[in-house]
């Protein structure tokens, strides 16, 4: 077996960070909706703000990105601390490409320092496809592994080379998972090692393919996954025949069924947004019928001011009050 | 088909790309029980570790070997046999614990479009022999120190009994740390130009009591 450390108490002091109220919400069974942003590409604060203002009495929380698509943009903690000080609670995105481990594990620490509640770990686009293809990607670890060191370092307060945290982080800890990339039988399989290294609450992918999320949601049950960590199905509207082509064309592992392209094909160039939403919000009425589903993570990336319209056609209108109920 | 040197240089260039093993599973499963690890394979792992000429000799012969058939890149501590000897240091982002979102509807990597995905390989690889359950295995972090090294030798002394774990399914999850992480055995082999081996460097710290 393992020389690890022994097993036993962490550390003596409480977890240090903010308290989740994402983890409050998932946990209270209530439908849970989380967003998405991308920090700016530049140096004004205030665009995060402005953002993120329209989301604050919709969403329970929002990703902050971390590179997304390998492009640079203002980093994932410094967003989410602009989050934080915008009223909204942030869960900040951190992926393999950019840091080793020794830098994974100080931002990640460096999160919880500074309140920070919520971190969701990925591996990350490959430089190949953001704005510096010259890049040396790191990938130090993997997903899994960089999950793995999260939960070991929050709940056995140590680091990955055993030295101990004092006070270990607190942070809620999440992944994400595409049910619709193949090897389709092997996608639920994927989560549960995931969740076996740390994770607590999973965002999907774009779901599109209402079949096809549906039956990975048929294995995740199987497995009994549900049952160990929150699953938020990933939605979001396409508003264009440009938005459309580019997610069936470039944007590996999405999937879009020809049922959803015809139906947004057959619309006049003026009335595609409208669809788009309204497919969204079908989509996300749908997904919150199946078992096991705990909510949505809704990415509009540059229409997060459309975000609310969308979830109170779903039907996720929330009361004026916040921490409100859902009106429906 | 290009040569281990061409295929060596181009990885050192852009990084890895996938490969496709050259050999059936069937076969190498097969193969796997010859080479298990048992007194005589430990004591030849000792003969070789004690001669720097001889150690080189045979890391070079495994490399060119495994070059060949599943374009190893000697990363010093093997997964294949639970990959469906498929090897994971050629994915693009050396993913040990399964396929990224970013595989193609047709199974190609995200990366290389024109290449398949080594983790969907895998995937079909260890499916025709009743071994998927492989792939659920947790596999630890790679000890970057392990570049250039030979992983038989590895595997015959016993560093790599816990590359990886099983999800127990417990409250309890697995712990992260190997118990015998890769050491440089002969640091001045050559390695991956990327990631050079510290020659000196102390064993892994093995979590001595003094720096808990």
């Amino acid at each position: 077996m393992t020389r690890g450390p022994a097993a036993g108490p962490a550390a003596s002091s409480r977890p240090a960070g903010a308290p989740s109220r994402l983890r409050s919400r998932l946990e209270s069974g209530e439908t849970t909706v989380t967003a998405e942003l991308s920090p700016p590409r530049g140096a004004d604060p205030d665009a995060v703000r402005r953002n993120l203002g329209p989301l604050r009495d919709w969403v329970d929380a929002v990703n902050i990105t971390d590179g997304q698509s390998a492009h640079v943009r203002l980093s994932n903690w410094a967003g989410s601390l602009l989050a934080l000080a915008a009223g909204v609670e942030p869960v900040m995105q951190i992926t393999c490409r950019d840091r080793n481990r020794i830098a994974l594990q100080s931002d990640l620490l460096s999160a919880a320092a500074l309140g920070i509640p919520n971190v969701v770990v990925m591996t990350g686009d490959h430089p190949r496809f953001g704005d510096h293809p010259d890049a040396k990607p790191v990938f130090d670890l993997d997903s899994v592994q960089l999950l793995w060191a999260a939960r070991t370092m929050r709940d056995e307060g140590r680091l990955l080379s055993g030295r101990r945290l004092d006070p270990p982080p607190g942070w809620l800890i999440g992944a994400v998972e595409n049910p619709f990339a193949p090897p389709a039988g092997f996608r639920a399989a994927r989560l549960g090692k995931k969740i076996a290294a740390g994770a607590e609450f999973v965002q999907t992918q774009f779901v599109f393919d209402l079949p096809a999320f549906t039956q990975w949601m048929a294995g995740v049950r199987d497995l009994g996954l549900d049952q160990r960590c929150k699953i938020l199905a990933g939605v979001g509207p396409i508003r264009s025949l440009r938005a459309l082509e580019h997610l069936r064309g470039n944007v590996p592992g999405i999937s879009i069924p020809d049922e959803v392209d015809r139906r947004l094909r057959g619309v006049p160039a003026s009335q595609m947004a409208a669809e788009g939403q309204a497919v969204c919000a079908e989509i996300i009425a749908q997904v919150l019928q199946i078992p096991g589903v705990s909510g949505v993570h809704v990415m509009a990336p540059g229409f997060d001011r459309g975000i609310p319209e969308i979830l109170d056609q779903a039907g996720l209108a929330r009361s004026s009050t916040a921490g409100g109920q859902h009106a429906h | 088909m290009t040569t281990g040197g061409d295929q060596r240089s181009r990885a050192i260039a852009a990084g890895p790309r996938p490969v496709r093993p050259r050999l059936a599973a069937g076969l190498l499963y097969r193969i796997q029980h010859l080479l298990a690890p048992n007194g005589f394979y430990r004591w030849l792992a000792g003969w070789l570790e004690a001669s720097r000429s001889r150690y080189r000799f045979f890391a070079a012969t495994e490399r060119t070997v495994k070059n060949q058939v599943f374009g190893c890149r000697m990363c010093g501590q093997c997964t294949l046999p639970v990959t469906g000897y498929s090897c994971p240091m050629t994915c693009p982002k050396q993913l040990r614990n399964g396929p990224c979102g970013g595989v193609g509807s047709d199974g190609s990597c995200e990366v290389y479009p024109e290449l398949r995905c080594v983790w969907l390989t895998a995937y079909e690889r260890a499916g025709q022999h009743g071994r998927v359950t492989d792939l659920t295995l947790l596999q630890r972090p790679v000890d970057q120190r392990g570049w250039g090294q030979s992983s038989w030798v590895n595997y015959w002394q016993h560093r790599d009994d816990d590359l990886w774990t099983a999800d127990d399914g417990l409250a309890r999850a697995p712990g992260i740390w190997r118990s015998d992480p890769v050491q440089p055995v002969h640091p001045e082999l050559p390695v991956h130009p990327e990631l050079p081996v510290h020659p000196g460097l102390p064993v892994h710290p093995g979590l001595p009591a003094g720096r808990r």
